[in-house]
């Protein structure tokens, strides 16, 4: 034991209000020569400070929110005195510096568009460590078993739309991975890269460009994201089926445990494979599936198949007049992208363009099939549309999109086809912002060139800003929610039908009809369906009550679509356990087999609780429990 | 890089340049990098020195917010942008600007920010 020193003749970083500091009612101290704790009774409530060495952290049991009420952030179950000890153990592994723990630090681990923002129950950490290796992984994740903490590990990027960087479980640690940032291998010849968590999408387009390598990053929409942390949230790009379904272009893993042991899947299971990120499967059952939306380990290493630069880029688009005539249309487009031949294709309808149109408004709001294609052809409109995109020689995009033009006239009588774009790769910063498209008005395209070429900006994060039309509002609950609808025109008509009817239900109406909306080809092999009505919704009225009734009103949602077959491919960790509950085959035998699982491998149920709405046994109590 | 040089040049002969630490240019050359890798992805001029809603959301933001005053959309035109005034932004956000964890731009990095601010925004006011 030392002598304990008066709070005030510590100079310790992240201290918050020195004047308050000052005004401490009792100071104790415990600890060993090597760490030493001083909890003092503050105004505010308890306050921390960390003493390894020569350095100082403070940090607050209790933080003040805007409303200057106290609110105590700790993981659950476990007392502020072990909780400091906890903290002191991870200083002593990371340094001082990174264990982060004020107010101020913790404000970019909150979620910036939570629908609980600044409520009592809102999901943030208590802390956050930052690894600079994965040995420092290795002893955060033994530390936090001792003291039974639960930690939640997040990468690079940003994660809105989807939760952010706040964890499932208040109080939790965060163990921040973005330090840990290496490209460890790049193979130009076999066409893979080995990163670590740190990596973002822009990080590894700058060591491609500056090396002038011939492959390409298949990006995320909004270029700050990590490859790592998109594909194990089951994030998409944009550019060859293989590639867009981030998580399956994975290939290989080195992860951490929950008992701090490390591992590596398939080849990488073999000392001295020269093949790790060339055959992900090695031999046996592949668990890497359960590092994906689910907290089994920390991924401290990834894997990633990269497309060869092609030579040539060609677009075309092709419009069909009927409404029925997106069966055939989506069976011809499934056809050419099976056989690898063209890269994400974008559906549309021009008829978006009479959304002023009474006649048309009536007829798509009562899913008129004859009036829909009567109102069409009164205005000279197709009634969908498809631009695809080939990658390859200029010879053989050419012959690529000549078949496909023959396939669909052959097909669907009526449909027209033009000629879209045709651009050596790479294509230059001015062709990816040009924003004049070749085909004939009315019909536009809808394509985003900087991402079909692998190029990470930051495009789209116009969404959630102020824009000419919203000048003096943002969008604070930014939420993406799409359903996986089956890969077919008839499933997409049904779709349409089923989301309104639910739409009505509630209350809500989309901006756009049901009746035009049209599926995302994102995953090569399914379609996903946004959720027009309920989604990015509260642009103009983001209140506080607006936003639980937001929370509310999705969670039925959710419930709604599963009783039709229509399930969430993400979402963030306030709708995890409604998402969790869609997948209820046979009375949720996969999420009873997952928590069988996930107790035999993380007993203590530190790593990621909640993660995927799998619970470990000792939080189990937690599933729906906020705001249900 | 050429740009850069020329910056530099106008801060040393500024005559400003005297009472600023010896190291400034160099922590505004560790801060335009900042800039280029952090910030410009967002609030960079557009091609032509023309922003736009599609390529560059938080330039785009910026002028609208500022629309009718004479505070620039641009970041690198502030003269306002100082050490503490840059933490606010980067660690709280705002708006559609999202906090940044001391991970990605780390307190260092902002104290080069500002050094870099110092030196664009001494420009512009010189064109």
């Amino acid at each position: 034991m030392y002598t304990v020193q008066h709070a005030r003749d510590l100079q310790c970083k992240g201290m918050p209000r020195p004047e308050l500091f000052r005004a401490a009612r009792s100071c104790y101290g415990v600890g060993d020569h090597q760490h030493r704790l001083f909890l003092h009774e503050m105004p505010f409530g308890p306050l921390t400070c960390l003493v390894v060495g020569a350095e100082c952290v403070c940090y607050r049991e209790s933080v003040i929110n805007n409303k200057g009420d106290a609110m105590t952030i700790l993981p659950p179950g476990v007392s502020a005195r072990q909780f400091a000890k906890a903290l002191a153990e991870f200083a002593a592994v990371v340094g001082p510096d990174w264990v982060l723990s004020s107010e101020e630090d913790l404000q970019p681990y909150r979620d910036h568009f939570s629908l609980l923002k600044d409520q009592p129950d809102e999901l943030q950490a208590s802390a956050a460590v930052c690894p600079a290796d994965v040995a420092q992984v290795q002893a955060i994740v033994r530390i936090a078993n001792r003291y039974k903490t639960p930690l939640f590990a997040i990468s690079t990027g940003k994660n809105f739309a989807y939760g952010g960087p706040a964890p499932n479980v208040r109080g939790s640690v965060t163990v921040d991975l973005k330090r840990m940032n290496r490209v460890l291998e790049l193979d130009e010849k076999r066409h893979f890269v080995l990163v670590e968590p740190g990596v973002s999408y822009m990080d590894l387009y700058r060591y491609i460009q500056e090396r002038n390598l011939k492959v390409w990053v298949d990006t995320a929409d909004v270029g700050w994201g990590g490859l790592m942390g998109n594909a194990l949230e089951h994030g998409v790009g944009y550019t060859l089926g293989p590639y867009r379904d981030h998580f399956s272009a994975h290939c290989g893993m080195e992860v951490v445990l929950p008992d701090g042991e490390l591992m590596r899947t398939g080849m990488g299971a073999l000392p001295g494979s020269g093949g790790w990120q060339d055959y992900k499967h090695g031999f046996g059952p592949d668990p890497a599936g359960l590092f994906a939306q689910g907290g089994f380990g920390i991924v401290v290493k990834m894997g990633f198949r990269l497309m060869p630069q092609p030579e040539h880029w060609r677009t075309g688009l092709v419009t069909v007049p009927k409404r029925r005539d997106l069966i055939p249309m989506v069976d011809t487009v499934n056809y050419l992208t099976d056989l690898f031949i063209i890269g994400e294709p974008l559906y549309g309808s021009p008829l978006r363009i009479l959304r002023e149109d009474k006649a048309f408004l009536q007829a798509a709001d009562s899913f008129d099939e004859a009036a829909l294609d009567r109102v069409a052809a009164e205005h000279s409109l197709h009634s969908w549309q498809v631009e695809l995109q080939f990658y390859g020689s200029e010879k053989t995009t050419l012959a690529n999109w000549e078949w496909a033009k023959e396939l669909m006239l052959r097909n669907i009588p009526g449909a027209q086809c033009f000629d879209g774009e045709s651009l050596p790769v790479p294509v230059t910063q001015e062709q990816i912002e040009r924003s004049t498209r070749p085909y004939p008005a009315p019909y536009a395209s809808q394509m985003r060139r900087n991402v079909m070429h692998g190029v990470p900006k930051l495009y789209a994060w116009w969404m959630p800003s102020r824009t000419d039309d919203f000048p003096d509002s943002w969008n604070q609950s930014h939420l993406g929610l799409f359903s996986v609808v089956g890969r077919s025109g008839a499933a997409v008509l049904q779709a349409q039908r089923d989301f309104d009817r639910v739409a009505r239900d509630m209350g809500s109406k989309p901006a756009m009809p049901y009746a035009i909306s049209t599926p995302l080809n994102w995953n090569q092999s399914a379609f996903l369906l946004g959720n027009g009505a309920f989604g990015s919704a509260t642009r103009n009225e983001a209140t506080p009550q607006s936003k639980l009734d937001q929370l509310k009103l999705l969670r039925e949602v959710l419930k709604r679509n599963a009783a039709m077959g229509y399930g969430d491919y993400r979402a963030p960790p306030l709708l995890q356990d409604a998402v969790a509950d869609q997948y209820s085959f046979n009375n949720h035998a996969l999420r009873r087999f997952n928590e069988r699982l996930k107790d035999a491998a993380d007993p203590n149920g530190i790593l990621l609780p909640g993660r995927g709405g799998i619970w470990p046994k000792a939080l189990r109590a937690l599933r729906g429990a906020i705001r249900k | 890089m050429k740009k850069s040089a020329v910056l530099m040049s106008l801060l040393l002969c500024s005559g400003s340049g005297a009472a600023i630490a010896a190291d400034v240019p160099a922590a505004a050359a560790a801060g335009k990098n900042v800039f280029e890798i952090r910030c410009a992805p967002c609030h960079a001029a557009g091609l032509g020195g023309d922003p736009g809603r599609d390529h560059l959301p938080g330039t785009d933001a910026l002028r609208i917010k500022y629309k009718g005053t004479t505070v620039p959309a641009l970041l690198e035109r502030r003269t306002d942008l100082t050490e503490p005034v840059l933490k606010v932004y980067l660690r709280h956000g705002s708006w559609s600007m999202p906090p940044f964890r001391k991970t990605e731009v780390s307190d260092a990095d902002i104290a080069n920010l500002a050094a870099y601010f110092a030196v664009t925004s001494l420009a512009a006011e010189r064109k």
